[in-house]
């Protein structure tokens, strides 16, 4: 142990001086080092920022520049000012995405949020087959969304083994594929189902932080298992709650793949169940894509993706103040 | 950063209990305290009914697709197990589409996805962590912008570049803006900064060069994180579905996601193909994650602090 901790102490050290400022002088080796090569760091650099400046950073700017004229898929474009999003606030096919996209944050999170940790807690134990169990939780995250969307268009199926079930039970059959709410709740669970296993894992390594002397305490105290849980666990875990809802939050707001499945490419019956990114596919492609339009919905995208972060993030800050 | 650590930690915790107990032993807590019975009744009961929703959907798209044409496939209540299991509409799904190319178009995609990634990511994340030059903190700053971009915003401008490059419709296009991505360079930044400084100043007294120090040095330190961003990257490209959709076009050119996509829209009557279609494109995955768990779970803890 005591080697440990002498090599230990120069470590963040020196990670603090080789992450301090980038150009000024150093009083240790990273100085020394620059004087060696002075053209290889960017040689490191360059194959990863070329990529990254190409593919991500520069569609970023021209979607921004392309939201603010008529570009199409052959055509140059003008500009036309904000014309586009004035058209956005006429266009019932806007509201409905963004209805629908909302509405899929607003179901998807918390049930994101709360399941998981209670999947956590079930697993966490060291019982016997207790991996075999968790391994076998995390297979949905490992499917394809292509593999799981399919999966569920046929257990959902009119004659699929859900209503086949349900028949046998007595109930009836329920046109999960066929009728607009049940399409976006049935998309939703799908999508609650495949992350399942993903927030589980990030669960189990916090709730391995959680004291146990708290748990014993409060059981001492005469404190129930859901007392326990509201007052010991949640408190304990609530960082890592946050940082669940931010992530599950801007995915779910960006929803394609399980409704593009499920209701298909027009979004189910009369378009209804579209959402935004939907939208975007669907205006933007083809030889007629309107690209100038299809920006102007992903610069929607954008600013709520970055809004739902920030009040995730400022409603931790709040809790702690 | 703290998610990370506490996986191993978990992982430490385990094998470190003390003197583990001879099996067959009653079933204890981690405080050695003896379970009560109607907790273990209770716990194994709930396992098996999250363990019938989460795995049941994938056997009955296995048995599905194993079923011969004359089993009826609709039956209430339903069976099970196939009555005479075949392989038969693995066969059909090869006449109808061409599964194998598209298969091994996804594989060309996910094993390329690896190497770019492995790469890219390990040398820009060693160039951000360990070596000295002007605008390096802007470069990081690079790289933590282009990790929050949303990409399903982007899509169509990056559709537009593809095309100005004439690289649209091809697998090179699938592949390019995911081979170096930014969320893996900085993970491999954050393991670089892991590694004590002081070896790696032992080496440059001793008077190797900058490829040597990566090469031998830091590299090998690393090996863990590496792992992690090779896995997620065949996964990420082999279940990738949304950017293949829009670049590719020409039918020959599929991968095995957009075939299946294809596969459903053209035959959806047909569930023993599609299921058939489906199993193939899972089983690799799902072999691999059998594998690998342990670099699977780990993944999540690190992907998930920076994503």
């Amino acid at each position: 142990m005591k080697t440990r901790t002498a090599t230990e102490a120069p470590i963040t050290d020196a990670s603090r001086v080789a992450a301090g400022r980038g150009d000024g002088p150093a009083p240790r080796g990273p100085a020394r080092i620059r004087r060696q090569l002075p053209t290889s760091p960017w040689l490191f650099a360059a194959p990863g920022l070329v990529i990254v400046a190409v593919f991500i950073l520069y569609p970023f700017l021209s979607t921004l520049n392309n939201a603010f004229t008529d570009k199409r898929t052959l055509m140059p474009g003008e500009y036309v000012g904000l014309a586009n999003f004035s058209e956005l606030l006429h266009d019932d096919m806007f509201w409905i995405g963004l209805r629908n996209s909302t509405l899929y944050v607003l179901v998807v999170v918390p049930a994101l949020v709360l399941l998981p940790l209670l999947l956590a807690m079930l697993v966490q134990k060291h019982i016997p087959g207790i991996t075999f169990f968790r391994s076998a939780f995390y297979t949905p995250v490992v499917a394809s969304i292509v593999v799981v969307g399919l999966i569920w268009v046929w257990m959902l199926d009119e004659r699929g083994l859900v209503n086949a079930v349900l028949e046998a039970v007595g109930a009836g059959k329920v046109g999960f594929l066929s009728d607009q709410w049940l399409l976006l709740f049935s998309a939703m669970a799908v999508t609650v189902w495949k992350g399942l296993g993903y927030y589980m894992i990030i669960y189990l390594a916090a709730l391995a932080n959680v004291p146990r002397e708290l748990h014993e305490a409060a059981a001492v105290d005469g404190a129930g298992a859901v007392r326990r849980f509201l007052t010991v666990t949640v408190p304990a875990v609530r960082s890592t709650m946050v940082l669940v809802g931010a992530l599950s939050s801007v995915a779910a707001f960006k929803v394609f793949s399980e409704v593009y499945l499920m209701a298909g490419p027009t979004g189910g019956p009369a378009g209804e169940d579209t959402t935004l990114v939907m939208l975007v596919q669907r205006v933007g492609t083809g030889l007629t894509g309107r690209v100038g339009y299809a920006s102007a919905i992903s610069v929607v995208v954008f600013v709520v993706t970055v809004t739902l972060m920030l009040l995730v993030l400022r409603a931790d800050r709040k809790e702690d103040a | 950063m703290s998610t990370t650590e506490k996986i191993p930690a978990t992982a430490a915790g385990r094998g470190a209990r003390p003197a583990p107990k001879p099996r067959r032993r009653r079933i204890t807590d981690e405080n050695g305290r003896r379970m009560p019975v109607w907790e273990i009744v209770l716990r194994y009961g709930l396992l098996l009914a999250v363990l019938a929703l989460m795995i049941g959907p994938f056997l009955w798209q296995l048995s599905t697709s194993l079923k011969g044409p004359h089993e009826d496939i609709f039956s209430s209540p339903p069976t099970f197990l196939p009555s005479d299991p075949t392989f038969h509409n693995y066969e059909r799904v090869a006449d109808t589409i061409p599964v194998w190319d598209y298969a091994l178009n996804s594989l060309k995609v996910a094993a390329a996805n690896v190497v770019t990634n492995c790469v890219g990511a390990t040398l820009a994340g060693y160039a951000l962590a360990r070596l000295r030059y002007r605008g390096r903190k802007a470069a990081t700053v690079v790289f933590v912008l282009a990790m929050l971009v949303p990409v399903e915003g982007i899509i169509i401008a990056q559709f537009t570049t593809m095309r100005e490059l004439g690289l649209n419709n091809t697998l090179i296009g699938v592949l390019l803006p995911g081979c170096v991505s930014a969320l893996n360079v900085l993970l491999m930044r954050n393991a670089f900064l892991n590694v004590p400084y002081e070896i790696e100043e032992a080496a440059f007294v001793d008077g190797a060069n900058v490829w040597q120090r990566f090469l031998r040095i830091s590299l090998p330190a690393v090996k863990g994180t590496l792992a992690v961003v090779a896995i997620f990257a065949f996964m990420g490209a082999w279940d990738d579905f949304l950017w293949p959709l829009i670049v590719l076009s020409d039918p020959e050119r599929f991968t095995l996601t957009i075939g299946l996509n294809y596969l459903h829209g053209t035959f959806a009557n047909d569930e023993r193909l599609v299921a058939a279609g489906t199993v193939i494109a899972v089983l690799p995955l799902i072999v691999l994650f059998a594998c690998l768990q342990r670099y699977f779970f780990r993944g999540v803890g690190e992907g998930a602090v920076k994503g």
